[in-house]
């Protein structure tokens, strides 16, 4: 019941107002690739600190929630990933798009990251202690498995070839060796360069190999951008909703494995996307349409990257270790605010915690309303727009983001240099996806790695170290499961033509 | 209603600041005299990711630096390569005292000993260091060993069996696991993780036996670890039953020093006015409460202090570096 009234709180005029904001200013800066929600929460904190503690966690989370879910806008219309965790986004949402289903796609997203916030938030409100201990037991060599895992879904995600996908994960993995290794301090691959010595960005490569090929194709071909909708459409909610509906198991599983891997320090949106769009894929009955605008592939995704929001909470609040980027800047700014993390948060702060707890729900809630109104302007004026202005608009965002990032005009080289190696790779069938996989999993595979080793080393066994633990077996098994799959599928199909072709409706 | 539009509209401008910090770089220098300044906001760059220790000491100098000069701090992030991304670029940005940097011992003199990041110890012109986080070998409160003696024992028992996390290889942390293992005269296995959240996660989770932090790791997590031995000078008043290295007789005082500079060009008048600045907010009590709750011990080395202060800081490291064979 106490629980219950200190939700109710943040029903209180600011706290609403503040949310609204949030979520606005999230929508639209998530929208904006290069603007990603880590720095729209860190440009944020300061104006928080004249606040009480649970009207600013209730502004940055509103901030956080609408960044990812606005930055499935960009991924829908541009196919440009707004923000890392809208990658798997622009596989189904842009072709829905390019065939004139925007609209559709924009509402899907909205209900889909409104279900997934909430389950998220759920989870978060009632199991946050249980989950936080399951974070502990993954240690670096359930990382390293992990990121195998996801190098493994290349093979069910990459349209085409499967070699061709690997070939990308190949490149992404060798550019994520860039720079100064946290492991050993060596210096790779940066051919003298301070610049390089950071490494490659990841939201700079994502740009650029994302965007700058979709600007290039742009001006290349004379078609319209998008095919324009017809009119007198609305919103189609009840559309979406109807597929909602058909997909709600779809949806459910989604938003389990998104606050799952949330939980996860160092994981992220992007991998809990991806993971929950493999699954859609895999256990789907039209699993032939996906990356064709299947609007399953985007009801996975957004599902499961607003789940984190809830989910990447859990280990912040509890274990006081942020379970996403976003996180680990509200907890330096709960820090300064004279917070603890821990037990206390629940016991002591339960009305600060509760409270901001019922301020994501609202938020969450928010989105929906207002999600669909600046959705629905969004594609109109996407669509609309002559490319004349559209295509210099687009690149001089992308350029104004990439630098934004860490205020380093070098990524902005890196990032066109990269734009244009996409898009000649592409032509060759070799897609960013893997490539960007590569570049965010090569580094948690590599540190998991050596650090298991060196773990198993001074325990005297290193086999046992990486094959001995229940977790990884457990990973392990998914691993095959994943590289199996296929072969299996394509092994059937061979055998059996007659009885699968009937077994399609 | 009045106080939540003034929250939006700077909010509004720190967005816009944020987004555009570029111009602060590139424009011209302003015409810059000491005596009214500073008057307008000055960039505070951390050359790290947000939410660390580096980024929420700027943010509680934030609050006071306004209170004192009127103006606002902004800050900003240049993260990469263990801050070598924004120290090699200091000193080409506008020396006008309205861009400082912060930075940190050791790594602003281990860095340029190995293979050249891009700038030099001699380069960067501090003016103030305001704290540090004392070393600590930490465990989890249900570890079996109890003092520092157990650990000891039991690395002794069986060489390199003792595994401690800490964050990144040639840092502070892994400094202070070679200083100790040469004091005490063990082998233990050091792993490197991501940054310090990633080390304690591993230490919280059972995968290490103990790990390298500071006071300020264990004052986040009070509730789960317990500290062995601090590398400070005197007990730290947070932990007043936690002894020092020194008084178990291993003689190891060090951690993680931060503080501020600003690019070469500027003034000698306005970077003593803002090691000035920094100085006093170091002498506000409630800056100074809020700072050691959260597990920092405040120093306080003006500008005229800050050569013998490095000098004395680069003898220590080199000593260990050498040791450590990042130099021959």
């Amino acid at each position: 019941m106490e629980t219950l009234s200190f939700m109710a709180a943040a029903l209180s005029p600011l706290n609403l107002l503040l949310a609204v904001i949030g979520v606005a200013a999230g929508i639209v800066i998530g929208a904006l690739p290069g603007l990603s929600a880590t720095m729209a929460v860190a440009v944020l904190v300061p104006v928080t600190f004249g606040m009480p503690p649970e009207a600013a966690l209730i502004m940055l989370g509103a901030i956080y929630t609408g960044a990812i879910y606005g930055g499935s806008y960009a991924a829908i219309l541009v196919n440009t990933p707004g923000t890392p965790s809208a990658i798997a986004t622009t596989f189904d949402g842009y072709p829905m798009a390019q065939r004139g289903d925007g609209d559709l796609a924009v509402t899907l997203s909205t209900l889909s990251s409104v279900i997934g916030g909430l389950v998220g938030a759920l989870a978060l409100l009632t199991l946050a202690p249980l989950l936080a201990q399951i974070a502990l037991r993954f240690g670096p060599v359930e990382y390293f498995w992990l990121a195998i895992f996801g190098l493994t879904l290349i093979s069910a995600l990459s349209e085409g070839s499967t070699l061709k996908g690997f070939i990308g994960a190949g490149v992404g993995l060798l550019l994520s060796t860039v720079g100064v290794s946290v492991i050993g301090g060596d210096i790779r691959y940066s051919f003298g360069s301070q610049f390089l010595l950071g490494g490659i960005e990841t939201i700079s490569a994502l740009i650029g190999l994302y965007c700058i090929p979709v600007l290039i194709d742009l001006v290349a071909t004379p078609s319209a951008h998008l095919q324009p909708p017809e009119k007198g459409r609305g919103i189609r909610l009840g559309e979406g909703l109807a597929l909602i509906w058909r997909g709600k198991l779809n949806a459910a599983r989604s938003a389990v494995i998104g606050t799952l891997v949330a939980i996860l320090p160092g994981a992220g949106g992007s991998i809990a996307s991806l993971v929950s769009y493999s699954e859609a894929r895999r256990t789907s009955k039209r699993s032939e349409r996906f990356g064709h605008g299947e609007p399953d592939g985007v009801i996975a995704t957004e599902t499961a990257n607003n789940a984190t929001v809830g989910g990447g909470f859990i280990p912040t609040f509890v274990l006081g270790i942020p379970g996403t980027p976003p996180d680990a800047v509200i907890l330096g700014a709960l820090l300064v605010q004279g917070f603890r993390t821990g037990p206390e948060m629940f016991t002591t702060n339960a009305s600060v915690t509760y409270t901001f707890i019922g301020g994501l729900v609202i938020a969450t809630l928010l989105m929906l309303p207002m999600g669909l109104l600046i959705g629905r302007y969004a594609f109109k004026s996407i669509v609309s727009i002559p490319k004349a202005l559209l295509v210099p608009s687009i690149a001089f965002m992308t350029v104004i983001g990439t630098y934004a990032i860490r205020n380093n005009p070098f990524d902005v080289v890196v990032m066109v240099a990269l734009g244009v190696i996409g898009w000649v790779l592409a032509r060759y069938g070799i897609k960013p996806s893997p490539i960007v996989l590569g570049l965010i999993l090569g580094p948690i595979a590599e540190q998991g790695f050596v650090q298991g080793y060196l773990i198993g080393n001074a325990s005297g066994s290193v086999f046992g170290a990486f094959f001995g633990r229940p977790l990884s077996l457990a990973i392990i098994a998914m691993v095959l499961l994943s590289v199996l799959y296929p072969v299996w599928r394509t092994y059937r199909a061979r055998r059996l033509p007659k009885e699968s072709e009937e077994a399609r409706p | 209603m009045r106080q939540t539009s003034r929250f939006k509209t700077l909010g509004l401008s720190t967005l816009v600041a944020g987004m555009l910090g570029a111009s602060a770089f590139a424009g011209p220098a302003l015409a810059a005299d000491a005596e009214g300044y500073p008057d307008h906001n000055v960039q505070y760059i951390i050359p790290f990711g947000p939410g660390g220790e580096s980024d929420i000491s700027a943010r509680l100098q934030q609050q006071y630096f306004q209170e004192l000069t009127g103006q606002q701090l902004i800050i900003q992030y240049m993260a990469g390569g263990g801050g070598a991304v924004g120290w090699s670029q200091l000193n080409e940005m506008a020396s006008d005292g309205y861009t400082i940097m912060g930075t940190n011992l050791p790594h602003i003199i281990l860095k340029p000993m190995g293979k050249d990041p891009g700038f030099t110890t001699e380069e960067l012109k501090n003016f103030h260091y305001f704290h540090y986080s004392p070393d600590a070998l930490i465990v989890t409160n249900d570890s079996p060993y109890k003092t520092l003696d157990d650990l000891i024992a039991a690395a002794k028992k069986a060489p390199g069996s003792v595994t401690v996390s800490g964050s990144g290889t040639q840092s502070a942390n892994d400094i202070a696991n070679q200083r100790f293992e040469s004091l005490a005269d063990v082998k233990t296995t050091y792993i490197p993780f991501k940054g310090t959240g990633a080390a304690v996660t591993a230490l919280l989770g059972d995968q290490v036996k103990a790990e390298w932090g500071y006071t300020t790791t264990a004052a986040n997590h009070s509730d789960k670890v317990r500290m062995l031995a601090v590398a400070s000078e005197e007990r730290h008043p947070l932990f007043p039953d936690v002894p020092t290295f020194k008084e178990l007789g291993y003689d190891m005082t060090g951690g993680a020093y931060r503080g501020i500079a600003v690019p070469q060009g500027t003034s000698e008048e306005i970077t003593k006015k803002l090691s000035d600045i920094f100085s006093q907010i170091n002498q506000n009590p409630e800056f100074r409460q809020k700072m050691e709750d959260l597990g920092f011990v405040l120093i306080d080395v003006p500008y005229e202090e800050m050569d013998a202060f490095m000098a004395k800081r680069s003898k220590e490291y080199e000593q260990v570096a050498r040791e450590m064979g990042i130099i021959e």
